[in-house]
């Protein structure tokens, strides 16, 4: 550790710290143009001056290289560091006087304009995208090249680089915001899409899910991340003051032992891909819901702005009811929450764009509070509503107002006739599925699925969020389509039910299990091979097979088995089945 | 000769948490089957001893349907499986008995296929129905072997 | 009143192997002659209907009739001793359950006539003649019982107030049985005179057997020699012992033969065919449709198997070709 004095206040930093890193300890801000935590201090800038005391007067020097030295004395702001400093800036915005980073300290300093003659280049050569390119990256696609005025950053022989793999890192870095990968390479970055933007934006490899994730940590996207990948990079780890990123974490599988679960896996978004005729995944500006609900949301990829592919906000919008749903081909029941977020979307278009909106519906599904009355006003704020299913959405035009746009063609039932809307927009509200891992979970908990893969309550009346099977229960939209103050409601009754079952402190057992009379058993233990929850076991003293009680589910299964008819269930015994039996066949 | 009017009694042994609840949502759905299957709950399809067929043909039965959850789903995880092997033994044994393979079902149905159900209840009533009455009558008396406890 | 009580013995579709059993008690024999008084044995000693007609009800204490029912003859022999005897016994697998002559309820009179007497490759016979209950010969009537179209147990024909089970029952439980009827000293009547506990409780081969026995296949004991030490079933070879009485000293397991089940079942199952058919199915391997048929396809015989002492006693008593008594 070295001790420094920086603007008469005293810092400790480690040895091989600069000036720059001391004064950042102290909450001391020196400007900077070519600093970067990512990459080595290269000084190329000259902005981030300081006056250094020595023996022999003091000197200028740049913070970002000079050592931090054992009782070495600092100044930041004085009148001679102001100065140069100015003269640096000047400099640069005769250089640049278009680069927006440099006038932008240009204005800090007070600086109007620059008494160096102007050029007008946009590089700064700073050398940040040479460095992060060689250090971070460990390629080198690009230097600096030539002398003097002359010199440049390029890629050698001023041709695209075979090597450049269009990581991006040189853009994000410069401080000009100049670079641009297409002079450097013919690769075309590839962007991540982000998952919870639906594909709609792009996402960094390290990144926060989305904002309410639990916990709201970063996570690295192991597949694409350059320094898992390559051994590369790591500047993520450079930035972090907290030291918090580690990379060779590994995925730790824990067990816990717990009472009560509650399951409640969500849905799926019906895939509108498979209907072709919409043209989702083939035709631009033809969206699902969820992915129109990222595009109006003010934390989404457009800043909440309702927006074409093009840009331009649309000037009529087709929403399009039941994708998927009420329908033989696809699922056959009603995914009851998408007229109502229909209609909200018809209302927020109309209010964003003042867009013409036409929703093809074919019945208004609009339970709840208020429902119906929303209904009302959209119809008022002149919402078109076309009862006919759409049939199809088309970009061949069939006349000069078609041309360039989408078409929505559905008949209209309540005038009898086909009729064809241009939009801009198609909004695809499509159906709500089970989970696509619906089927391992159901098998993981021995959850019973109906209509398809939603999970089956144990009784819809009596026992509308508990499985089957005890200590298990269910919430949410893995049960069926349902809104969220249902979703919520049957979460809270879960959560009600679950800790009911844990309070009561006693564990109630089914009735219905098996008992073996130890002095009818032969002890030939085949009882023990058929059952499926070992909940039998052998009494080597007494040479009898004996059912747990607390164990046993009550499948009778061990009673079918036993071969001297030893075995029985209560409840459900050869003479009680054979009753019923004779009850039939009298 | 088949009698054109003749109603088959046929025994029904349908698991509680698929099969029953199957044929429940049936009823609820008012789908229109024939009544000659009379169910007899059970809680899972493993509980079903063959000697209850044999029982049930034994006294009277013209048919007998074994319903439970589709393989993989049980309830009781592995129940039906077991259900699943004893059944083709059981109409290897009921062939040398005399016992047409018809008369027997083992089918598997969820709690949500209510027309699957109707649909296997139709089927197998007209398959009994065309195969006749079993009548079948054990001579002497209809003990139990050797009774003592 | 010194006088030694009565016993008779009779036999109807057997072997002759249950009067075997009682030669085999050897020195024991001599026991039972001092103690008890044999006034019908039809293997050792001479005997006339009109006899047994004569006795007075009660003087013959006790009845053993063995063998499974099928001829008019055996009908009216066993209700004249039923008629006679206060106790009757039907001894071994034949009167109790039907045993190995019980299996002629698979076939139809028909076959069974036809195969005896001109099927087979060595009977000469191109008339094709079949006995008759009656017809005349040398001007004489010539009468023969008829021959019922199923077996029966004896039980299906008279009451019958204890069993004493096996193929043949062991010398030992009849040396026991005659003693506790002699003592008086006898369970309620109906009861089979052997443990209530299945074979596996005695079987020298139980701690061999694991918690959680499987079948991955069956072994026939034609084509391969079990493991003298293993228990059968765990082997693959298709045991009784699990569904079947003990009480015979498992003498054929010491054998190296699996049990067959000439004990019978245990008094909680109905059937001794679908109980065992019911275990060994259960503890199969089978997972899928296709291979819990290749299984039960993999067992030519499951009636012969199953059933081999116990059809008639069965629920089903008889396959269906057969037509009513």
């Amino acid at each position: 550790m070295v001790s420094l004095t920086i603007d008469g206040r005293t810092v400790e930093v480690e040895e091989g710290s600069t000036v720059l890193q001391a004064a950042e300890k102290l909450g001391i801000e020196i400007p900077t143009l070519c600093h970067h935590k990512s990459v080595a201090p290269y000084g190329a800038c000259r902005v981030c001056l300081v006056e250094v005391e020595g023996p022999d007067g003091s000197q200028i020097q740049a913070s970002c290289t000079y050592p931090a030295q054992e009782g070495l004395v600092v100044k930041t702001a004085t009148e001679r560091v102001l100065r140069t400093r100015k003269i640096m800036v000047e400099l640069l915005l005769a250089r640049c006087p278009g680069v927006q980073a440099v006038k932008e300290l240009a204005d800090e300093m007070g600086i109007e304009d620059t008494r160096f003659p102007k050029k007008n280049e946009d590089c700064i050569l700073c050398g940040l995208c040479v460095r992060v390119c060689q250090e971070r990256m460990g390629v080198g696609a690009v230097n600096f090249v030539n002398r003097g005025t002359a010199k440049k950053v390029s890629p050698p022989y001023d041709k695209h680089s075979p090597i450049c793999m269009a990581c991006g890192a040189c853009e994000v870095v410069c401080p000009a915001q100049r670079v641009d990968l297409s002079e450097i390479t013919t690769r075309t970055p590839r962007p991540i899409p982000s998952e919870f933007d639906e594909g709609l934006a792009a996402r960094p490899s390290i990144y926060i899910p989305f904002a309410q994730a639990v916990p709201r940590v970063p996570v690295i996207d192991r597949d694409n991340c350059v320094r898992l990948q390559t051994g590369q990079c790591g500047a993520c780890e450079a930035f972090c003051d907290a030291g918090a990123i580690v990379y060779d974490q590994q995925d730790s599988t824990k067990e816990i032992e717990v009472g009560t679960i509650i399951v409640a896996t969500g849905f799926e978004l019906f895939d509108a891909r498979q209907i072709a005729r919409y043209g989702y995944g083939r035709l631009k500006n033809v969206i699902s819901s969820l992915d129109f609900e990222r595009i109006s949301h003010a934390s989404g990829p457009t800043g909440g702005e309702i927006l074409t592919t093009e840009g331009r906000a649309p000037e009529a919008v087709a929403i399009i009811h039941c994708v998927g749903s009420r329908d033989e081909n696809y699922q056959q029941y009603c995914s009851r929450v998408c007229c109502m977020y229909s209609l909200k979307f018809a209302h927020l278009v109309k209010e964003k764009t003042g867009a013409e909106v036409y929703n093809f519906y074919i019945d208004m599904r609009t339970p709840g509070k208020g429902y119906e009355e929303f209904y009302k006003r959209l119809l008022a704020e002149g919402v078109h509503f076309i009862r006919g299913k759409c049939a199809e959405v088309t970009d061949v035009a069939e006349s000069p107002e078609e041309q360039g746009r989408l078409v929505a063609v559905g008949e209209d039932t309540l005038l009898g006739i086909t009729r064809r809307v241009p939009v801009d927009m198609v909004i695809l509200s499509a159906a709500l599925k089970p989970g696509k891992d619906a089927d391992d979970v159901a098998r993981t908990f021995s959850l019973s699925c109906a209509q398809g893969n939603f999970f089956l309550e144990k009784h819809p009346k009596l026992a509308p969020v508990e499985a089957a099977s005890d200590g298990l229960f269910l919430a949410g939209a893995c049960l069926g389509p349902k809104d969220i103050p249902d979703s919520v409601a049957q979460g809270a009754a879960a959560a009600a039910c679950a800790l009911s079952l844990m309070d009561k402190g006693i564990f109630v057992l089914e009735p219905i299990t098996a008992e073996i009379d130890p002095d009818l058993c032969s002890g030939c233990k085949m009882c023990i091979a058929s059952c499926p929850y070992d909940a039998i076991e052998f009494d080597e003293e007494k040479g009898v097979s004996v059912v747990i009680e607390e164990l046993c589910k009550g499948c009778g299964t061990c009673v079918a088995t036993c071969p001297s008819g030893v075995a029985k269930q209560k409840g459900f015994e050869d003479a009680q089945i054979y009753s019923e039996m004779e009850g039939i066949l009298a | 000769m088949a009698d054109a009017q003749f109603e088959p009694k046929i025994v029904g042994f349908l698991c509680r948490w698929c099969s029953y609840t199957g044929a429940d949502l049936a009823g609820t759905s008012r789908i229109q089957y024939p009544p000659n299957v009379v169910p007899i709950r059970v809680m899972c399809s493993g509980r079903v001893d063959p000697t209850f067929v044999v029982k049930a043909f034994a006294n009277g039965a013209d048919g007998v349907l074994i319903a439970g959850c589709h393989p993989g789903d049980c309830h009781y995880q592995e129940g039906n499986y077991k259900a699943m092997r004893r059944y083709p033994m059981l109409l290897n044994l009921l062939d040398q008995f005399g016992i047409e393979r018809d008369r027997v079902r083992l089918e598997w149905v969820s709690a949500s296929e209510g027309d699957l159900f109707a649909t296997v209840v139709k089927d197998l009533t007209e398959k009994v129905r065309a195969l006749g009455p079993l009548n079948w009558n054990g001579n002497g008396p209809a003990t139990a072997v050797g009774e003592s406890a | 009143m010194a006088a030694k009580p009565k016993v008779a013995f009779y036999w109807c579709a057997s072997c002759g192997g249950c009067e075997e059993t009682v030669v085999d008690l050897h020195e024991d024999i001599l026991k039972v002659v001092e103690a008890v008084d044999i006034v019908l044995w039809p293997v050792a000693l001479d005997f006339k209907l009109k006899d047994v007609q004569a006795w007075k009800p009660g003087e013959v204490a006790v009845a053993f009739i063995n063998g499974a029912i099928r001829l008019s003859e055996q009908e009216e022999w066993v209700k004249l001793l039923r008629e006679k005897c206060p106790l009757v016994v039907a001894f071994g697998s034949c009167s109790h359950l039907g045993g190995i002559p019980g299996l002629a309820n698979d076939k139809t009179r028909g076959e069974i006539l036809a195969n005896k007497y001109h099927l087979s490759p060595t009977v000469d016979n191109p008339e094709k003649t079949l006995p008759q209950e009656s017809c005349r010969v040398d001007g004489y009537d010539l009468e023969l019982p008829s021959f019922w179209k199923q077996v029966k147990t004896l039980d299906q024909v008279i009451e019958v107030d204890y069993y004493l089970p096996g193929c043949p029952p062991p010398p030992s439980t009849v040396a026991t049985a005659v003693e506790a009827i002699l003592k008086g000293e006898l369970p309620p009547k109906g009861s089979v005179l052997a443990p209530e506990k299945s074979l596996c409780e005695s079987c020298p081969r139980k701690d061999s057997k694991p918690d959680k026995l499987s079948i991955s296949e069956f072994k026939r004991i034609g084509t391969s020699i079990p493991d003298p030490e293993e228990c059968f079933l765990a082997q693959g070879y298709i045991c009784m012992g699990p569904a079947t009485r003990s009480g015979c000293g498992e003498r054929c397991i010491r054998g190296n033969m699996p049990c067959r089940g000439c004990f019978g079942p245990t008094p909680g199952a109905l059937d001794q065919g679908t109980k065992i058919l019911s275990t060994i199915c259960s503890v199969g391997e089978a997972d899928t449709e296709e291979t819990a048929r290749a299984f039960a396809d993999s067992l030519d015989d499951p009636l012969g198997t199953f059933y081999r002492f116990s059809l008639p006693a069965s629920l089903l008593k008889h396959s269906r070709r057969q037509e009513e008594h």
